[in-house]
């Protein structure tokens, strides 16, 4: 979905941008780290709506959820009259998409050596919860040297990486003096 | 509806021509010499300019023709000093930028000069005086300092002072410190001449010019959790008549007007100055585009003007709830957002400044290129400041974006913008049409052809 990846792709440049100023001389840049979240914040809500009202493939696209996206991408959907903030859930969308039997086919796998993106929700903390773009801070082996491959997100542990990405606590970006 | 400022015509139009050029001419920027802070005295004789490096330059005005309209003056080094020096701080482990951040005179009350000059945590007094004589002549020291054997004094003279080449020193008088947990983005000075504000991200202090251990802190935005912050302060000024009044701006794009008298920590704005969003603008972005980067009251007092990211606002103090006009200085950027966002370019922090009575606004933008709104006559203008037009007292050409279509000659399409080369800095002379722009590393400046 063309919104997801835009929102995502928002998000790991931000996210980088974060962890880039951490080494800024001067100091970490309250007004910036703000800035930075609040659009984490947008995107993440971006994201996690239209997550939630993709469930099982849904043929149709989104409108509402595309005009957030058009100063992004760019389109000539920046010409539509009758723009529309964001819905967060559209009206011709699904039940939410818990898939419960991906998670399911987790249970049996091997549980000490899980990477964070295929943590079933029953295991998930707030501090172990992080989406797969994110570079991992978990001790791990030489880059790779990795033994799991970050999932894709269309697979299986779809709606942990939706559990992941509300999780992100963006809060948390904002450095507590 | 509102026309382009181009060639000149009757009623007193601007034409605005090359002056000078101050800087090196190399393309390869050395970081400790971009420019931070451009800021003329009260009077416009001195110009003085704060860079990265920590370093004040001073320019002094020499006035080579004064008759208009041949009026023809020259702006030439004054003083240079070591403002601020890099410093750590070893309870954090952070390193303190010297740069320097912003530059106010202070009114002129004697011979010499003061201005304060600020890093992002220490205020600094400077004191600029001029020394154009010496002592010669005395009595027990020779010319050179050496203390004279007593016993070959035979008789007593009084020294005379000797005219001798001018030297401008500049000395620190005062250092204000340790007052700001966050990093410091304005000072200015009251119109009682006695007090003057700093501001950092979530506070605003009071100080007294002569008192250097202590301040008052009148805002304090800081949240008891600091996962509940939403806005930060962007800039503060005091108003300049009413020494009891001051505003500040935040992240969100509001203004608070806040009145000392009405209680000891003003917390509570008198006004709130807010204009209600635009819904069919929201993006990802609206909230960085809608931070405000400068505020600056007019000359008059009654007016103050506001710089986000795409535009320049004018509000009336007596009205709250919008701005009485409001100036797109790129808004074909507002679909290149997001390439903004990716360069890091949608965090710059534009400045913006009024002419001498308060006509004009102008304020920077990318390519170089600078922006100029006559109020009055309802007319805007591009002018660039390039070493390609800078010939003395070439008339800068009018430029012009082209947002999309075809492009026109002369015309320079979006995507041909260099989001390098931006204007940040600017300043206007009091009272002349005498301006002063700020590149990457270089000032320029530049004047009306009739004076």
């Amino acid at each position: 979905m063309e919104v997801n990846a835009e929102a995502r792709r928002i998000l790991a440049v931000s996210i980088s941008k974060l962890y880039a100023s951490r080494t800024q001389r001067g100091g970490l840049r309250l007004h910036r780290s703000l800035l930075l979240s609040l659009v984490m914040k947008s995107a993440r809500d971006i994201y996690h709506s239209s997550r939630e009202s993709e469930g099982p493939p849904v043929g149709g696209e989104q409108p509402s959820t595309e005009e957030a996206m058009d100063a992004c991408s760019g389109c000539p959907g920046e010409a539509n009259p009758g723009h529309r903030e964001p819905q967060p859930e559209p009206e011709s969308v699904e039940p939410a998409p818990e898939d419960p039997e991906g998670c399911d086919g987790e249970i049996t796998e091997d549980k000490e050596n899980r990477s964070p993106a295929r943590q079933s929700r029953k295991r998930r903390g707030k501090a172990s919860a992080a989406p797969d773009f994110l570079p991992s801070k978990r001790a791990r082996l030489e880059p790779g040297e990795e033994r799991y491959a970050a999932a894709p997100l269309g697979s299986c542990c779809r709606a942990g990486a939706v559990d992941s990405l509300s999780a992100l606590s963006l809060n948390r970006v904002i450095p507590a003096f | 509806m509102w026309s382009d400022w181009g060639a000149a015509g009757p009623g007193g139009d601007m034409q605005w021509c090359f002056s000078q050029v101050k800087g090196a001419i190399d393309d390869d920027v050395a970081e400790a010499d971009i420019i931070s802070t451009v800021e003329f005295n009260h009077t416009g004789e001195l110009l003085a300019t704060g860079d990265k490096g920590g370093r004040v330059v001073i320019f002094q005005q020499e006035i080579e023709n004064k008759n208009p309209p041949q009026f023809r003056s020259e702006y030439n080094v004054y003083s240079t000093f070591q403002s601020h020096e890099p410093e750590f701080d070893y309870l954090k482990s952070l390193e303190i930028e010297e740069k320097i951040n912003k530059i106010r005179w202070l009114p002129q009350k004697n011979a010499a000069q003061f201005l304060l000059s600020t890093n992002d945590k220490t205020i600094k007094l400077w004191k600029i005086s001029e020394r154009d004589k010496r002592p010669e002549g005395y009595n027990l020291k020779e010319e050179d300092g050496r203390y004279k054997d007593p016993n070959t004094i035979t008789s007593l003279r009084v020294p005379v002072l000797i005219p001798m080449d001018l030297m401008v020193e500049a000395s620190p008088r005062r250092v204000f410190a340790n007052a700001h947990t966050y990093h410091i983005n304005s000072i200015s000075v009251n119109s009682d001449n006695e007090t003057y504000l700093s501001a950092d991200d979530l506070r605003i202090n009071l100080w007294h010019l002569e008192i250097t251990d202590r301040s008052f802190n009148i805002v304090d935005i800081k949240p008891a959790n600091m996962e509940e912050l939403t806005e930060v302060i962007t800039a503060a000024e005091f108003h300049p008549h009413q020494c009891n009044t001051f505003v500040y701006s935040s992240s969100k794009g509001t203004i608070r007007l806040c009145d000392m008298r009405a209680s000891a920590l003003c917390d509570k704005h008198s006004k709130l100055f807010e204009e209600p969003e635009d819904p069919s603008n929201r993006s990802f972005f609206s909230e960085i585009i809608s931070s405000i980067s400068d505020v600056k009251f007019s000359h008059n007092g009654r007016y103050m003007m506001t710089r986000d990211y795409l535009s320049v606002k004018i509000w009336d103090l007596n009205m709250e709830n919008r701005p009485v006009e409001t100036y797109q200085v790129h808004e074909y950027l507002r679909s290149k957002l997001c390439s903004l966002y990716e360069n890091d370019c949608i965090f710059d922090k534009f400045e913006c400044c009024w002419n001498g009575n308060d006509s004009v606004v102008m304020t920077g933008s990318y390519n170089n290129f600078f922006r100029m709104f006559d109020r009055g006559h309802r007319r805007d203008v591009t002018l660039e400041a390039s070493r390609e037009n800078s010939k003395p007292m070439q008339v800068l050409k009018p430029r012009k974006v082209c947002a999309g279509g075809k492009r026109k000659k002369d015309e320079i399409s979006v995507d041909s913008l260099d989001f390098n080369k931006k204007i940040l800095h600017t300043a206007w002379h009091p009272q002349d049409n005498i301006i002063a722009v700020a590149t990457t590393n270089n000032l320029y400046i530049f004047q009306d052809k009739v004076i």
